[in-house]
């Protein structure tokens, strides 16, 4: 007789814990051929305020360490995931339908795009800020800071690629964020933020809520603690609401991409996130 | 026992486990060499630690040969991402031996354990994580799109920081896309054959470091071999003068990190505490041993009285001797050679009139080994307000007005770093402006960072290492055809050339004749 499986609840990831959801409410997760594989937590307009709450709590601890460091932790995720790769792979064939080579491609992308994001955490303000030669006796440099918490509503068509692709930018700088996952293959999410929980990303920093986008994103565009608001996954919402919401407060919003080439890696997506400081000094000799 | 008395803290060196004999690490293996072997020794006791191979003018041809194949099918076209990878395999495989590294460096050099354990090795580590991140950002390096390496780089580095040389000529050399044939320091070989083997632990493909032990006739075979793209020197100004004379005319890039002669500015409303700190670090961290060492202190006049005799105080506190023990500050200067430059400047203070003052302190019988040294009433014509020391020795001179400190300051053909402490943010920021040095360090002293450019103006060398600028130093733009030549070709054909350039970058301008004799001068001090 083969051993019978042991399967894991797929839960939410809010400040550094894996609670249900409050509203005791969950979904249905299947497979491409519709065969059952988990039920995900739908997480309530009260997960995602808890949410940002805990992201709120984690962008001073997180944008003030230095950016070595960040460096250092989000490269220490790419790590994990390599080894946690197989799963990856496994839960990705499944969830997608698709075969090991493309699930594996996939995957592969993912680990090598989370280097290339966690590369760039002690680089992208050489790149983003200068020193400007203002006419007068004054030292004057500009550098990109963190915007704050950054809500992002993930591409709806993929399991691991399209989370990665829009989180790992956004953590860069040393926002926090609120990752609504994919309504359809939030699996990979749940299982990356089990990576996330397992690393040096403090508590905070990352929290997943998995649901419905079209009921959560209303509530992240409309909250006021909210700095920034990444539409990419929202393409078949509602966005231009959201977007209006998210004028309430003066978010910073990127909107909707459709296609395999969504949330390519880019440079933007770091600075998209980030406010520039000007500092002006005197220079005198007296 | 008074309160400055603490029980022996070695750091063990069971954690060692060094090679009796070292070869010449080429194409991803050691091999021997063909010069007569070396011995590396400690400078704290002079006791053996290696025999070294010594590689000789065809070893020099082999390893250049092994970096240029591994640059044309393996390395130019590895993507930038691949090369990243490795480069975090070197950064995580330094951290993870860590220990062993810096008991190696403070065994073959001389410095305190807890410099090795605190700064050179987690320094080391951070380079190579630093540019690991830009392999594959070189679009963003400041060239345009699509820059290219350079090919085979050939780097020459100094005893006072062996590894954390190594790590900023390799690093940012490797991430550029280029090979590299590196030689360490004679007295200093043993940090770079460990890390050859966390080279060969991380799977990097042979040849595409090469590292080859010698003493100053090997650097200049390297330096002056036809293969070579790019030549990286970090050590003394007259090797560096040399270098630059040798490769004049050729296509080789070149970039010195040379001597200093730092001045370390003081003004009377420094926060003093900070400042005796400040010039402490300056001058005795590494035993002086640093190109950038704040050797001469400018302080303002109606202080002076003051910080001389808390600097005494501060120095007399400092702990010289075992450079393994966890609570040594003062470790053993690295060769005998250079102990005795030090005695020469030293009496040559002296003779000159200016009043010296060493801490007091008990000098272990073997090994070499300098005292703390303080000179006052230096003159500015004096030698030891001129020369690089490169040791334990500071030189204290006077100053009254901003306008003096700086005009003082600046009166050196050196310019790699200077210190300014001041509660003033302005004054920092108007004195900064007009110091012609490299690196301005202000209310602090000896500060790296991977992220951060260093190198010097005047005889200090030319080219920065750290940061954006320690990349470019290693790619040329996408449409150069290479060196100064092609830039001429450029200039000739003007704006229209840039489009021609696809298919003029297979054809490499001829080499011009070398016009001057290899360098012959020997040791390479920072």
């Amino acid at each position: 007789m083969s051993r019978l499986a042991v399967p894991k609840t797929y839960k939410l990831y809010i400040g550094g814990a894996f609670p249900r959801s409050e509203s005791g409410r969950t979904y249905e997760v299947v497979s491409a051929s519709g065969a059952f594989l988990a039920n995900a937590a739908k997480a309530s307009r009260k997960d995602a305020r808890d949410a940002v709450v805990a992201a709120r709590a984690a962008v001073a601890g997180w944008g003030g360490a230095t950016a070595y460091n960040r460096g250092q932790v989000l490269y220490r995720i790419a790590e994990l995931l390599e080894g946690r790769r197989a799963q990856f792979v496994a839960e990705i064939e499944e969830a997608e339908g698709v075969t090991r080579a493309v699930a594996s491609a996939q995957v592969d992308e993912a680990i090598d795009r989370w280097v290339w994001y966690a590369g760039w955490a002690d680089k992208f303000a050489q790149v983003a800020g200068n020193a400007n030669p203002v006419a007068g006796p004054y030292f004057n440099i500009s550098v990109p800071e963190p915007t704050g918490v950054v809500a992002v509503i993930v591409p709806q068509d993929s399991s691991l690629l399209g989370f990665v692709s829009t989180v790992a930018p956004a953590l860069v700088a040393g926002n926090a964020v609120v990752a609504v996952a994919s309504e359809r293959f939030p699996l990979s999410a749940i299982s990356l933020a089990e990576v996330l929980a397992t690393s040096d990303v403090p508590k905070g920093v990352v929290n997943v809520l998995t649901g419905s986008p079209a009921e959560i994103a209303p509530w992240l565009a409309s909250h006021a603690d909210v700095n920034a608001l990444d539409l990419v996954g929202a393409g078949d919402l509602d966005w231009i609401s959201l977007e209006i919401e998210a004028a309430d407060t003066l978010k910073r919003v990127l909107r909707p991409e459709q296609g395999p080439d969504a949330a390519a890696p880019a440079l933007g997506r770091i600075s998209a996130f980030t406010e520039t400081k000007t500092v002006w000094h005197t220079k005198s000799l007296r | 026992m008074s309160f400055l008395e603490y029980a022996p803290a070695p750091e063990s060196r069971a954690i060692l486990s060094l090679r009796d004999r070292y070869g010449l690490f080429i194409d991803g293996e050691f091999v021997d060499g063909r010069g007569t072997p070396f011995q590396t020794i400690s400078p704290a006791t002079e006791e053996h630690i290696a025999t070294i191979a010594n590689a000789n003018e065809a070893d020099v041809a082999d390893a250049v040969a092994a970096a240029r194949r591994a640059y044309d099918r393996t390395w130019s076209k590895m993507s930038g991402r691949d090369r990243g990878k490795y480069l975090f395999r070197i950064a995580r495989l330094v951290q993870e031996r860590s220990r062993e590294l810096a008991v190696a460096e403070s065994l073959d050099n001389g410095k305190p354990i807890k410099e090795s354990r605190d700064v050179d090795v987690p320094l080391v580590a951070a380079w190579f994580f630093y540019y690991a991140g830009w392999a594959d950002k070189l679009d963003h390096a400041g060239l345009g799109a699509d820059p290219r390496a350079l090919g085979v780089a050939a780097q020459v580095i100094p005893w006072n920081f062996p590894l954390l040389m190594l790590a900023w000529k390799i690093a940012p050399a490797l991430a550029a896309g280029n090979t590299v044939v590196l030689k360490p320091a004679e007295t200093t070989p043993l940090t770079a054959l460990i890390f050859a083997e966390i080279l060969q632990q991380a799977d990097l493909p042979p040849g595409v470091v090469n590292i080859i032990t010698g003493a100053g006739d090997t650097g200049a075979a390297l330096v002056a071999h036809e293969g070579v793209d790019k030549v990286a020197f970090t050590g003394s100004t007259a090797v560096g003068r040399a270098i630059a004379k040798q490769v004049a005319g050729t296509d080789k890039k070149v970039t010195l990190e040379l001597g200093g002669k730092a001045a370390n500015i003081v003004f009377d409303d420094a926060p003093i505490d900070q400042a005796i700190e400040g010039i402490v670090n300056g001058i005795f961290f590494n035993q002086g041993h640093v190109c950038c060492a704040g050797s001469r202190l400018l302080v303002q006049e109606n202080i002076h009285d003051e910080v001389v005799e808390r600097l005494k105080l501060r120095l007399s506190t400092l702990r010289l001797g075992d450079p393994l023990d966890k609570n040594t500050d003062i470790g053993a200067i690295n060769s005998r050679e250079q102990l005795e430059r030090i005695h020469e400047l030293s009496e040559i203070g002296v003779a000159e009139g200016a009043d010296r003052w060493s801490a007091p302190c008990d000098i272990p019988e073997n090994g070499f080994w300098y005292a703390p040294t303080i000179f006052t009433n230096v003159q500015t014509s004096s030698r030891i307000a001129r020369d690089e020391i490169f040791g334990p020795v500071l030189s204290v001179l006077t100053f009254r007005t901003p306008a003096e400190a700086i005009a003082k300051a600046n009166n050196t053909p050196y310019g790699l770093s200077a210190g300014i402490w001041t509660d003033k943010g302005s004054r920092i920021l108007a004195v900064a402006d007009q110091l012609r040095a490299g690196v301005i360090w202000a209310n602090t002293f000896n500060r790296f960072d991977p992220s951060s450019p260093f190198g010097g103006y005047k005889e200090s060398g030319y080219g920065r290492e750290g940061g954006r600028h320690g990349l470019a130093a290693y790619l040329k733009p996408a449409s150069s055809v290479g060196g100064r030549a092609g830039a001429q070709r450029r200039l000739e054909t003007g704006g229209a050339a840039a489009s021609a350039v696809g298919e003029a970058a297979s054809e490499k301008p001829a080499r011009r004749a070398r016009r001057t004799p290899k360098p012959t001068k020997k040791g390479a001090a920072k």
